[in-house]
């Protein structure tokens, strides 16, 4: 089934082919460079600035306490403080404010009696700026009231509660993103350059030469799949030199488990994209298929969204698919330093997506039409 | 069928179906070891379909044949190890060099690197390219190209070799050398199928058919076939021939 020899000679042709490319070389080794410098930068989910429009109708003590408090936050601004609802929903309604504090009628002698209650409204146009901005203005107000309470000799009723955020300890959204854009990476280039690779040989008709000696389909399908694996290593040690030396991330488990992973997905991506193009007649054809393909692997693999807020059919669906055990290795294995034991699992569902799609890219390779 | 060690290619009611399209219409003939077969027909004819049948590039939808002694309903494979086929579009990589594609294709054909080295020098010898065996496909002339294919599809001594309109858009003087490459080839025992649209190229095959709408309509030496039409040259006789022709252009 498989010649050493004719492989050989295969690969030999698709590296030679591959170094002379004008453009392949460039994209292998630019991109995953350009992709983890710039992106981890521009694209942030860290909310560093929340503006808060007050309405305060108490005019006491406390409430001046509270917004001199938030004013003197880091990240609270204040924009306005007016006596009235309408005039401070205008600041949200223009987007000057992001969160609207209301603070009651009598709110400083309803504190005192232990029964006080103060209204937040968020704008829920950026979904996570406003949760997390009402976020920060609650927390600032129980400061405040806890300290204020203390001062006064009142009980605490406000009982303080302490997160801390582990394996990502200042929840720095960078860390959450650099193994998710290796992923990323991962994805469209073993993806796309095999699919575009193969097509490329039926558009120039070098495939017809291929196809009419006695080369075997397993043969031939690993030869277009080999490199890959390659490129699929290299891609990752570059993303996490640059991980490491810009932003400070190294993986906490070991090397050798990442590796281990990228070698199976890449198998897995890089064989999906000879299965697409094995049927596909033109770049063009291929292309649209295998973006339709990428669109579901990157929003519902877990990779920006997190798979247990999917709805349950949803989450039964991401089971077939193969980076969701990807991401989730990944993930694991940088941040938190899991084991391959640990995670067998996930190592043998993408084992066996693995094996499978390399069996049925090369059965769905037709040298006789 | 193959009862004959004397018969190269053998088919009989040989039928391509494309849907309802008969582009191959229940051919049969014989070929020859050793024979130069020269393949005629206008543009659409069905002489490629008929040939990447052969070759086992293609299924027939119905008929028998044996190529080179395998069945080419159910040896494909084994046709594949002992055939070269040259195709009409040009099928060398163009970003390798000239002697990268030659090792290429003899090692997938199993021949060893010691044999490959031994061939190639002769055969850039033959070919007058020593000085081209390090360019890039790409980089070389048309003419060039195309005896570079012919060597590639001949370097591991196929029994039969199958030319698709192996002269298309090459300059007389250069197709002039080619003829002579085939005749080498055939010269050592080599079968050589060929498709052809000049008629001057009829004229040196051993044997010619002549494909109308997916049929053979004529097929014998061109001596004969000139006699029996009265004509003085192929040309004359594929016009005859072909007057009656539903497709193509």
């Amino acid at each position: 089934m498989i010649n050493p020899r004719i492989l050989k000679a295969l690969l030999r042709k698709e590296v030679a082919l591959m170094r002379r490319n004008p453009i392949i070389p460039k994209i292998v080794l630019l991109m995953p460079v350009m992709v983890m410098l710039v992106i981890p930068l521009v694209a942030n989910l860290d909310v560093k600035s929340v503006n808060v429009a007050v309405v305060d109708n108490d005019r006491s003590q406390l409430s001046c306490r509270v917004i001199s408090d938030m004013e003197h936050s880091d990240i609270l601004t204040i924009m306005s403080v007016s006596g009235s609802h309408n005039e401070a929903m205008q600041y949200v309604e223009n987007g000057t404010a992001d969160v609207l504090l209301t603070i009651p009628v009598n709110y400083e002698k309803q504190v005192s009696d232990g029964d006080a209650a103060i209204d937040i409204e968020a704008n829920g146009v950026n979904a996570i700026k406003g949760m997390l901005g009402a976020r920060y203005v609650s927390q600032s107000v129980m400061e405040t009231l806890v300290s204020w309470q203390r001062e006064n000799g009142i009980l605490i009723r406000y009982p303080e509660s302490s997160v801390i955020n582990r394996y990502n300890p200042t929840l720095n959204f960078r860390n959450y993103m650099i193994p998710a854009l290796m992923v990323v990476l991962l994805i469209i280039i073993c993806g796309f350059l095999p699919a575009l690779n193969l097509v490329s040989e039926k558009e120039s008709g070098t495939i017809e030469a291929m196809n009419v000696t006695p080369v075997s389909r397993l043969t031939f399908v690993l030869s277009k799949l080999i490199p890959f694996w390659i490129i699929a290593l290299l891609v990752v040690t570059v993303g996490m030199i640059v991980g490491r030396l810009v932003y400070g991330l190294a993986p906490v488990g070991s090397i050798g488990a990442i590796y281990l992973a990228t070698i199976l997905f890449g198998l897995v991506m890089s064989g999906l994209g000879v299965l697409i193009a094995n049927r596909s007649s033109t770049m063009l054809q291929s292309i649209f298929v295998m973006f339709a393909f990428i669109m579901i692997f990157q929003l519902m693999s877990g990779l920006f969204t997190p798979i247990r807020s999917m709805p349950q059919w949803a989450q039964y669906f991401t089971y077939a698919i193969p980076p969701r055990y990807f991401i989730e290795i990944i993930r694991s294995v940088y941040l938190k330093g899991t084991t391959i034991i640990e995670l067998w699992q996930q190592y043998a569902a993408l084992a066996g997506f693995a094996t499978a799609i390399l069996l049925l890219a090369a059965l769905t390779y037709k040298k006789q039409s | 069928m193959n009862e004959s060690n004397d018969i190269a290619i053998s088919v009989r009611n040989l039928t391509k179906m494309f849907g309802a399209f008969i582009a191959v219409d229940h051919i049969s003939f014989d070929v020859k070891r050793g024979e130069i077969f020269g393949f005629l027909g206008a543009n659409g004819a069905g002489k490629t379909t008929a040939m990447r049948m052969l070759c086992g590039l293609s299924y027939p939808t119905s008929g028998d044949g044996f190529v080179a002694g395998c069945d080419i309903n159910t040896q494909a494979e084994g046709i594949k190890r002992r055939i070269g086929y040259m195709s009409q579009k040009f099928s060398l990589y163009g970003d390798l060099t000239v002697m990268e594609n030659l090792r290429l294709f003899a090692t997938v054909y199993g021949m060893s690197d010691k044999k490959i080295s031994e061939v190639s020098t002769d055969l850039f010898k033959n070919l007058e390219m020593e000085n081209m065996r390090d360019t890039l496909v790409k980089d070389i002339p048309v003419g060039w190209r195309q005896k570079l294919a012919f060597a590639t599809a001949t370097i591991h001594s196929p029994e039969i070799v199958f030319l698709d309109e192996p002269t298309g858009g090459v300059d007389p003087i250069t197709r002039r050398r080619f003829w002579e490459l085939i005749y080498k080839a055939s010269s050592d025992g080599m079968t050589v199928f060929v498709t052809t649209h000049y008629l001057d190229e009829a004229e040196y095959c051993n044997r010619v058919s002549i494909m109308v709408d997916g049929r053979i309509s004529a097929l014998d030496t061109p001596q004969t076939l000139k006699k029996k039409y009265n004509a003085t040259t192929m040309d004359e006789v594929f016009r005859i021939v072909a007057k009656d022709a539903k497709r193509g252009d």
